[in-house]
């Protein structure tokens, strides 16, 4: 007797099954083909058949051999569940199915010694989303009238940059009667609420990375649309540091520096200051984890851009060097801001966590008046790669993170002076202006978002474990890789349309909740707008309980 | 809706005046309360000019517990003057047992103190007595201020004239400026503090409409200055921006208006002075407001002065005759006190305006 070889990876362990139709498929090979995992294969199988030639029964048994699709089970080459097999098959022959009796991480720990790795995306939701047991609760109705969201105009712009108190801004009082002001200031750029965060070209395919600031450039100067994308961590192209769409693009320095050399070197032939530079601590998908870019997807642009050979490229966890909040302000003080003259406002951006209070706190006492910005960045957030255990069992939302912040600001009555930026998981639902809206009534000045970016560029992850392949180099529709063949899957221009797009609508979309609540400028702080159906959400935030 | 009103004049005018004026806008509201501040007096209180009035609305107990306090402190009383008060059934009025209007003289360690010293002790002094008061639920203290007196009731504005006999020509009760404001707060349950006008420091203001920005405002005010408290209404926040941006920062008033409704970005890019404007925006967010708003203000050296909110969305008008000028919630008003001036020179302050009313009556307007 055969053993039975039940420690052997099997079809049933795996996440994905697929489901192929043999009587429907013409062997066409797309999705063979198509599929860069290579989770599937064509083989070839033997079929026993029963066939009578006569008319009366008389059954004869052949045996004949056919092409079919075949499932490949393999701790690497497994299916990611992405369905571009199905997309691409023309007679609707192949598709993957969920298997709920999946164990594939298990399995994959216990066979190779190594922790899952996967896409930035939290896969294991305990709970819905805060920001959804959150409306928009009140009306203006009578006592103050609502607006007409088509035709009344509102000033939708939040602050980049660190805000004076008014009492120290340099004002003198002219002959005419009028205030002067003359003296130096930090700068202070007023941009949307909404930036497209920070993922970086290592990360990202060069064709994503170009429609993104294609988007960028049109809607700005196409839609007036004042938007900011951010460069996270990796360096920038040459031609972009050396074009005059730099002050859409927040520069980012993290604790690897990757690029960071490139950048300082193209600044004599920088035409434009950047929109911003924002000094990464820590990101939301990872918290306490530094970058992880792995060494297939550093391609030869990506060596030449980062300044690095091929290798793995793991940011540290921490800045080197950086071992208090004090320090970190007198960095940004003696680097970045003296590096551009003091006229690009410099921000940081942490993981939410417990400390994140304190670490605000303190920045708002920032004697140098340096610090451009707070940027919160919680769970649910990330793109690229990280370790499974990261992605589900660490982190902070940060929406409670942000309320408290916003709260010590309020104590030590300095809010708005070191603007709040907060993100994680924005616009995950599909509706980033609700999302936006509510974390600005809670006290954000404005929202970052990256991962719905790459939804718009036609990736085909969730947060049930579809695909989240994004670390292996193999992205199927050419967001997360760098491989050429995957790359030009994307089409850069439909892209770009898509984001355009949608920020189009969440602009109007951003009006149709400013009209209700009769305001025509960002509602910050404003938390009587907002009610919950959740007690415990509404106690926690400090919101109205509604039920 | 609240009405509201200022009236200033060359001439000593009676409260008579200002109920009449908030009387004609009657219509449509609850008649729940009346409140002036009454500025520049004349009457009983004319030789008294440079010393500080307390107005308070308490019980006996009350009384008592101001003057300990203000003994204590050092502080003199050399007057004190009470309406006479003309109860009778059927008036539809809530009245304190007492309503109390004394001049003190500044205790002697302040006779060559300077005048913020002055200013600042007046202001400690109103608030602890509001303190000590609010503990006990004694009553309730306005203002104490030189040449300054608050009455705020709750009830009908006609009963509350006849309850204090304000509808007579009562030559000892009378004031260059009387501000006035008819019905009680609805946002909350009627609270005598939350009626208009509310006074801080030779401050007085007063508005019609609803501060949709109060949580923001009220947030950032809270730790700006001492007297910033109380906050039972929304629009008291008005005040204390007005007391912010002009006394404590020292800006010229035309930045009250920058402040509260700033232009927008694309505005503001195109003036010259975009340097001061785009700082201000940046500096003092916390203080914008977004209406619906109209605001009356008194300052310290007599003007007056009106703004809207950016969409204009309450109605106010300014008027005059030769020696007096009004600036009402509604034009009923000023037909019926002023009705021989000629209503083509009434002013409709627009959006981005502030009107300005000067010592010599000058009616200014200035563009934001
Ligand atoms: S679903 Fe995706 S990963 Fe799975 S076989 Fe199809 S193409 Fe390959
Ligand atoms: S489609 Fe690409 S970007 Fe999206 S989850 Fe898959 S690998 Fe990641």
């Amino acid at each position: 007797m055969a053993s039975v070889k039940v420690n052997d990876l099997a079809k049933d362990d795996l996440s994905w099954r697929i489901d192929y139709d043999s009587s429907r498929c013409t062997m066409c090979g797309s999705c063979v083909s198509s599929c860069p995992f290579g989770a599937i294969h064509s083989k070839v199988e033997k079929r026993r058949k029963v066939v009578s030639e006569d008319i009366t029964p008389n059954p004869k048994i052949i045996f004949q051999t056919v092409p079919v699709i075949s499932q490949t089970i393999d701790e690497y080459m497994f299916c990611r569940g992405c369905g571009v097999c199905e997309r691409v098959c023309p007679n609707e022959a192949i598709r993957p199915v969920r298997n709920s009796d999946a164990r594939f991480g298990m399995r994959y720990r216990g066979a190779l010694a190594d922790p899952f790795k996967r896409g930035g995306r939290s896969n294991l939701e305990t709970d819905g989303r805060t920001l959804d047991k959150i409306k928009v609760g009140r009306i203006s109705q009578m006592t103050d009238p609502s607006l007409d969201a088509q035709r009344h105009t509102f000033d939708i712009l939040s602050p980049f940059g660190r805000t004076l108190p008014a009492g120290e801004i340099p004002f003198s009082i002219s002959e005419d009667g009028k205030l002067k002001f003359s003296g130096d200031a930090p700068p202070v750029n007023w941009i949307y609420p909404i930036i497209i965060g920070d993922m970086s070209i290592g990360a990202l395919s060069w064709r994503v990375w170009e429609a993104i600031a294609i988007a960028t450039a049109y809607l700005n100067e196409e839609c007036s649309i004042p938007i900011r994308m951010c460069s996270g961590e990796g360096g920038v192209p040459q031609r972009l540091l050396k074009s005059r769409f730099l002050k859409y693009t927040i520069l980012q320095i993290a604790s690897g520096h990757f690029g960071w050399n490139r950048i300082i070197n193209a600044m004599p032939e920088m035409v434009e200051d950047p929109a911003g530079v924002l000094i990464k601590i820590g990101q939301g998908a990872k918290p306490g984890d530094g970058g992880l870019l792995q060494a297939k997807k550093v391609a030869r642009h990506i060596q030449e851009i980062r300044g690095v050979p091929k290798a793995d490229l793991l940011s540290p966890p921490n800045h080197q060097g950086l071992y208090s909040i004090e320090e970190s302000v007198q960095k940004m003080f003696l680097s970045l801001n003296s590096a551009f003259k003091f006229n690009v406002p410099v921000a940081i951006k942490v993981a939410a966590s417990s400390t994140s209070v304190s670490v605000y706190n303190n920045l708002l006492r920032d004697p140098y008046n340096i610090v451009g910005g707070f940027f919160l960045d919680g769970i649910d957030g990330g793109t690229a790669a990280a370790h499974e255990i990261s992605l589900d069992h660490t982190g902070h939302p940060a929406i409670s993170k942000l309320r408290d912040c916003y709260h010590a600001a309020v104590h030590q009555g300095k809010q708005n002076q070191i603007p709040l930026w907060a993100a994680g998981g924005l616009g995950k639902t599909g509706n980033l202006a609700s999302d936006a809206f509510k974390m600005i009534c809670l006290g954000a000045n404005g929202v970052f978002s990256g991962k719905l970016i790459i939804q718009l560029a036609g990736c085909l992850g969730n947060d049930q474990g579809k695909c989240n392949a994004c670390n292996t180099g193999l992205c199927p529709v050419g967001i997360c890789t760098q491989n050429p063949l995957l790359v030009k899957r994307l089409d850069v221009d439909k892209v770009a349309e898509n984001i355009v797009n949608y920020f189009l609508s969440v602009d109007q979309e951003m009006k149709k909740l400013l009209a209700p609540i009769g305001n025509s400028t960002l509602p910050v702080g404003r938390s009587d707008a907002l009610i919950s159906t959740d007690k415990n959400v509404a106690d926690r935030l400090n919101i109205q309980y509604a039920c | 809706m609240c009405r509201i009103g200022a009236i200033k004049s060359k001439n000593y005018i009676q409260p008579k005046t200002a109920l009449q004026l908030m009387r004609s806008q009657q219509k449509g509201h609850d008649n729940s309360g009346f409140a002036m501040v009454m500025q520049d007096l004349g009457g009983v209180f004319e030789k008294y000019k440079g010393l500080p009035i307390l107005s308070m609305a308490c019980t006996d107990d009350g009384i008592k517990i101001a003057e300990d306090i203000l003994h204590k402190e050092g502080f003199a009383r050399v007057f004190q003057w009470a309406p006479q008060v003309f109860p009778r059934e059927g008036l539809k009025i809530e009245p304190m047992p007492n309503y109390v209007f004394q001049v003190y003289q500044l205790p002697k360690l302040y006779k060559y103190a300077p005048e913020s010293e002055k200013e600042e002790l007046l202001v400690e002094m109103r608030l602890k007595i509001r303190k000590a008061l609010d503990e006990l639920d004694e009553g309730f203290i306005y203002s104490f201020w030189p040449d300054v007196v608050t009455l705020k009731e709750i009830g009908d504005p006609s009963d509350i004239g006849e309850y204090f006999d304000l509808w007579s020509e009562n030559k000892d009760f009378s004031a260059k400026i009387i501000s006035a404001q008819c019905r009680q707060n609805t946002n909350y349950d009627i609270v005598r503090y939350a009626a208009h006008p509310f006074f801080l420091q030779g401050y007085t203001a007063m508005a019609n409409g609803e501060n949709t920005f109060y949580e923001k405002n009220k947030n950032f005010q809270k730790n700006l200055y001492k007297g910033y408290l109380g906050f039972e209404s929304d629009s008291q926040c008005f005040l204390y921006t007005l007391h912010y941006v002009h006394k404590v920062l020292n800006w010229p008033l035309i930045y009250y208006k920058h402040t509260i409704t700033p232009l927008s970005f694309d505005e503001i890019d195109k003036r010259e002075d975009n340097a001061v404007l785009s700082k201000i925006r940046s500096s003092l967010a916390n203080l914008e407001i977004n209406g619906p708003n109209t605001i009356i203000g008194v300052l310290p050296d007599g003007s007056v002065f009106n703004c809207c909110d950016s969409k204009k969305l309450r109605p106010v008008v300014v008027g005059k005759n030769k020696d007096t000028v009004i600036i009402t919630s509604e034009v009923s008003g000023l037909n019926d006190v002023m009705p021989e001036r000629n209503w083509e020179d009434d002013i409709y302050t627009h959006e981005r305006e502030m009107i300005y009313v000067n010592n010599d009556l000058e009616v200014q307007r200035w563009h934001q």
